[in-house]
């Protein structure tokens, strides 16, 4: 089980790209100390914000529970160190680029005392699934591949279909971000055991582990870990080095020849797959009972003066980890949370650390691009596309802002990889094209929902209304009709009450 | 020579006629145009065109080649996509487009439950009986101002939908 | 700190549209070379009169449209269509015949479109074919290859830029003494005269397995064409249907009758065939997108050229195929998309 093996299904297109993973991978994880001050953003993960759960002025412990999600889409939040909850206002967040969102701001004492969370009782091997989840869901455990959807949601929604394999997802594709890496090497034993223990919860029996063949110490540690348990259920596979093969979806095809429908999701083809650092993560809160209050990222690129892969406290702002990593060369132009090709760019520096950041990327500015020239239709783009997409054609609806076209073309399966913009010879920003693209169609069917929807009540109501006057009609016919029978008597009979009350 | 031009220009002027007469006389498939004319209106059935409807306004389009720049909630896109639908030439609107989504809301404390409003709206989105308060739900309200005008309080005011 | 916001990727695009350019004009040096030692400078100066009327052109438009021309002059496309148009044409030609074909090239079949990227036929071929059909007789004065054993007047350089200038010969030359026909033609009119392929091949215009002289400038812009591909500048698939859809009936129609047709060889390297499958069909713009579709779209180019050839009344038909073939393209387009990963197939394991 520890010889790796090449993928089964091929994916198509794809960039291979450089990789500028030596500089932050030459030394061990370095460890970066307690700041003074952590923010917290309230929302860390997809889905609805965690509403806090402490008050300005409380003092909190290492790993207490700060925000809930209270019942919606969400993960909880805990404090990484002890101190005290300064405030919970908006600061920047990397997530709005750069804009405020509301964030917890605790203020670190230095002295890093843990809450005492007792063990639990029996071993994880005995909990139900069930449980097993709802443990999972209180470390505040969310995908740390870069989407940052709450695990245990989407352990349950994966639980409720048949599922075959378990991926992990050590892939790690984009060029700069190596944090995957540096946590295969060093923590690869924590990783096979959240596997495992995700192996439990969903009751699987195949497992395979995922990486790049770019990185062999990984694949050799990872070995070793898989030998140490001896567990013939996990299986170690070698991918090779295309951007983008750890894409969920991409993953999928590549390892086991079976595509996820489009607007579907892995487990509707019976495979979920979970990236090595929330694997990591879950070993460390189910077993040791630390929740997630930590990560290992990468810091790299032009700008910053030493490159390398950092454990710290989530929370920490960039400006603090990039001081960690030796400060900002004269190079430093453009800041962006996540790779080159899928992260997002923001404008200061004070933004936290929070649990889907996988890499601080300082880059100089990029060499002047000419301006964007209309598409000459050389179909390069549609040569890379990993979803089989044409790009171009994509493209010239979007300009058109025809929906129906769109949509039969397929720009709701765009991964957004970012491939297509690298190779275009005309410069167009096909990416950024292709989100606004798809707001707008969002937008489009939204709208056509709501006329729809009124279209119906203004039918129910006419409906309605004419019914009302068809009862008003027969009941005025019945009366006329009742009326004429009755008639002349009824009107004697009506005379002679009157008179015998006049005479009263 | 000569006879090649006049030989051309007869068959291009036979054609011509043939296409024409056909378009005229041929029964083109009205109904389905009427379906297709009331799928890009936009439900609001605030009769703002002059027609009882987005559905009349539709067959008045399709049978009476009524203009098709009188729907101001359906703003410029609505007259382009009807005038590549129909073949026509897109014309400014008659009145302007609301700025936002606007939809209306009661001011409770004047509202006198008189049912004026309720009795007005063209999807039944506004909920009251009489002498109870009356109120408006924002999700079903197209922001067709119908209400506006029975009310006998004044307590009906168009905002924008957040 | 504080930093400037952009969109990702933030990575810098690997290709750009004038580098392409470039690299498609620096394939065509080796031919233009052969064909200046063959057939003499008067390629040279119909390649600088097409240049000025193609870049001119391009100028005029982009100024007439309210652009800045420097936008359009930058991608070096005009000079792309202008070179090919002066390997269409004759050594001798005429300055108004070769400004004609480059205005309207660039005018009329690239910028009355839209501009690059908008146009529906590829504007050297569409500049082609309208001095063809509009000056049949100064596009048909094709000269013999300056090679030894061929007994023929050549003119000098300065004879050559007169006739390019003034259209006239020196006194004691007339049309009929230095113009001879192209091996296409002479095989063409040799085998409707009921001549085998073998006594034709005999005429000394016919050279080892071409067109004297033509099947060395064949095999330049061969060489350029594959450096092309090795840089993926273009890919395999039109160039590969061109030569089938071209070869195969060629080949087939050889086979049957080896006497009244000519050798898929001899149309490999005669006439523009090479040319056309390494740099005419290639346009990006005009021609189809999608992978199976420009194996189509090459297909249908040879097989046009083909017929053309054997049963049409033009010596070489690649500027009317193309054309024929880019009225094809979107229909083309529309049935061969792609299947878009994650429908269609059922996505249970194998």
């Amino acid at each position: 089980m520890s010889a790796p093996t090449y993928d089964l299904g091929k994916l198509h297109g794809g960039l291979r790209l450089t990789a500028h993973k030596e500089e932050s991978t030459a030394a061990p994880i370095q460890h970066v100390p307690v700041p003074a001050q952590l923010v917290l953003p309230l929302t860390q993960h997809s889905g609805d914000p965690a509403q806090p759960v402490v008050d300005i002025g409380e003092t909190v412990l290492k790993g207490q529970l700060i925000a809930s999600p209270d019942g919606r889409l969400g993960a909880p939040v805990h404090a990484p160190s002890s101190g005290k909850v300064l405030a919970i206002e908006p600061w920047p967040v990397h997530r709005r680029h750069g804009d405020n969102a509301p964030c917890i701001v605790i203020a670190c004492d230095g002295a890093d005392r843990a809450l005492e969370i007792p063990r639990p009782a029996a071993c994880y091997d005995d909990l139900p699934g069930d449980l097993l989840f709802e443990r999972i869901l209180e470390g505040g455990i969310v995908g740390l591949g870069g989407a940052a959807f709450p695990t245990a949601q989407k352990l349950m929604q994966a639980a409720s279909g048949d599922l075959e394999f378990l991926i992990l997802n050590g892939v790690e594709c984009e060029p700069y971000i190596s944090c995957d890496d540096a946590l295969m090497r060093e923590r690869a034993r924590e990783i096979v055991g959240g596997a495992r223990i995700l192996m439990r919860a969903l009751r699987l029996e195949h497992c395979y582990v995922v990486v790049e063949s770019d990185k062999p110490e990984s694949i050799r540690a990872l070995g070793e870990a898989l030998a140490g348990v001896d567990d013939a259920r996990l299986t170690l596979k070698q991918v090779p080095t295309i951007y983008p093969s750890g894409g969920e979806d991409q993953l999928v095809q590549l390892v086991t020849n079976r595509e996820v429908p489009s607007g579907g999701l892995p487990s509707d083809v019976g495979c979920l797959v979970q990236n090595v650092g929330t694997a990591a993560a879950i070993h460390d809160w189910i077993v040791d009972r630390e929740p997630l209050i930590s990560r290992v990222t990468t810091v790299t690129g032009d700008g910053v003066a030493k490159p390398m892969n950092v454990l710290a406290r989530l929370g920490t702002t960039v400006a603090d980890i990039v001081a960690f990593a030796g400060g900002y060369t004269e190079r430093a132009k453009r800041l962006i949370v996540g790779g080159p090709m899928t992260g997002k760019s923001v404008t200061t520096d004070r933004v936290p650390l929070v649990k889907a950041s996988n890499c601080i990327l300082v880059l100089g500015d990029i060499p002047a691009v000419a301006p964007e020239k209309p598409c000459i239709r050389c179909g390069e783009c549609a040569e890379v596309c990993p979803v089989q997409l044409l790009p171009q054609q994509l493209y010239w609806y979007a300009c058109a802002d025809d929906e129906a076209k769109l949509r039969s073309y397929g720009l709701t399966d765009c991964i957004e990889c970012g491939c297509c913009d690298l190779v275009c010879p005309s410069h167009i920003p096909l990416t950024a094209d292709f989100r606004v693209a798809k707001a707008r169609i969002r937008e489009m069917a939204d709208e056509k929902a709501r006329a729809e929807r009124a279209r119906r009540r203004f039918e129910a109501r006419n409906q309605r209304l004419d019914a009302e006057q068809r009862d008003r009609e027969r009941e005025l016919a019945a009366q006329k009709e009742h009326a004429k029978k009755a008639g002349p008597r009824a009107i004697a009979e009506i005379l002679e009450r009157q008179r015998s009350k006049d005479k009263d | 020579m000569w006879t090649a031009i006049l030989t051309i220009s007869a068959l291009a002027l036979v054609a011509g006629l043939a296409l024409g007469i056909a378009s005229r006389t041929l029964p083109a498939d009205r109904s389905s145009l009427v379906l297709q004319v009331d799928e890009l209106l936009p439900q609001t059935q605030c009769a703002q065109c002059g027609y009882p409807g987005c559905r009349p306004y539709a067959v008045a389009i399709v049978e009476d080649g009524a203009p098709i720049n009188l729907c101001p909630p359906g703003a410029d896109a609505t007259v382009r996509r009807l005038a590549s639908l129909l073949g026509r030439d897109p014309a400014p609107l008659t009145e302007p487009a609301p700025a936002s989504r606007i939809v209306a809301v009661i001011d409770e404390s004047r509202c006198i439950g008189c049912v004026h409003c309720r009795s007005a709206c063209p999807v039944d989105a506004i909920v009251g009986a009489h002498q109870l308060m009356h109120t408006v739900i924002a999700a079903e309200c197209t922001g067709c101002e119908l209400c506006i005008a029975p009310c006998p309080v004044d307590c009906i005011s168009m905002q924008a939908r957040s | 700190m504080e930093f400037t916001r952009s969109e990702a990727p933030y990575l810098a695009p690997r290709a750009d549209v004038a580098a392409t350019m470039l690299q498609v004009l620096a394939a065509l040096v080796p031919a233009a070379l052969a064909h200046v030692w063959y057939f003499g400078p008067g390629f040279l100066f119909n390649l600088i009169i097409a240049s000025l009327f193609c870049i001119g052109g391009e100028a005029m438009m982009m100024h007439l449209r309210g652009r800045a021309p420097e936008t359009a002059l930058a991608d070096y496309s005009a000079l792309v269509t202008a070179t090919l148009l002066a390997f269409c044409l004759p050594s001798l030609t005429p300055w108004w015949v070769t400004a004609t074909g480059s205005l309207f090239a660039i005018v009329v079949a690239k910028h009355l479109y839209g501009g690059i990227g908008f146009n529906i036929f590829n504007p050297a071929m569409a500049g082609y074919v309208v001095i063809l059909v509009a000056f049949p007789m100064e596009v048909n004065l094709w000269v013999a290859p300056r090679m030894g054993d061929i007994d023929y007047v050549h003119l000098t350089m300065l004879q050559t830029v007169t006739y390019t200038l003034t259209g006239s010969l020196p006194d004691a030359l007339t049309f009929d003494a230095i113009s001879r026909a192209t091996p296409l033609d002479a095989m063409q009119s040799g085998l409707r005269t009921m001549h085998t392929f073998a006594e034709v091949r005999t005429n000394p215009l016919m050279g080892d397995f071409g067109g004297r002289g033509w099947e060395w400038i064949g095999n330049f812009v061969a060489i350029g064409g594959f450096w092309l591909l090795v840089k993926k500048i273009i890919r395999w698939q039109i160039p590969t249907g061109v030569f089938a859809g071209l070869l195969i009936p060629a080949g087939l129609m050889y086979i049957i009758s080896p006497g009244a047709n000519a050798s898929p060889g001899f149309h490999l390297f005669s006439g523009a065939t090479i040319l056309c499958a390494f740099f005419i069909a290639t346009d990006p713009v005009s021609a189809a997108t999608s992978p199976k579709g420009r194996l189509i779209y090459g297909v249908g180019i040879g097989f046009l050229v083909y017929c053309i050839r054997k049963w049409g009344s033009y010596a070489d038909g690649v500027a009317f195929a193309v054309l024929l073939m880019n009225m094809a393209t979107p229909a083309i387009d529309y049935v061969t998309r792609p299947r878009i990963v994650g429908h269609g197939r059922d996505s249970t394991p194998p």
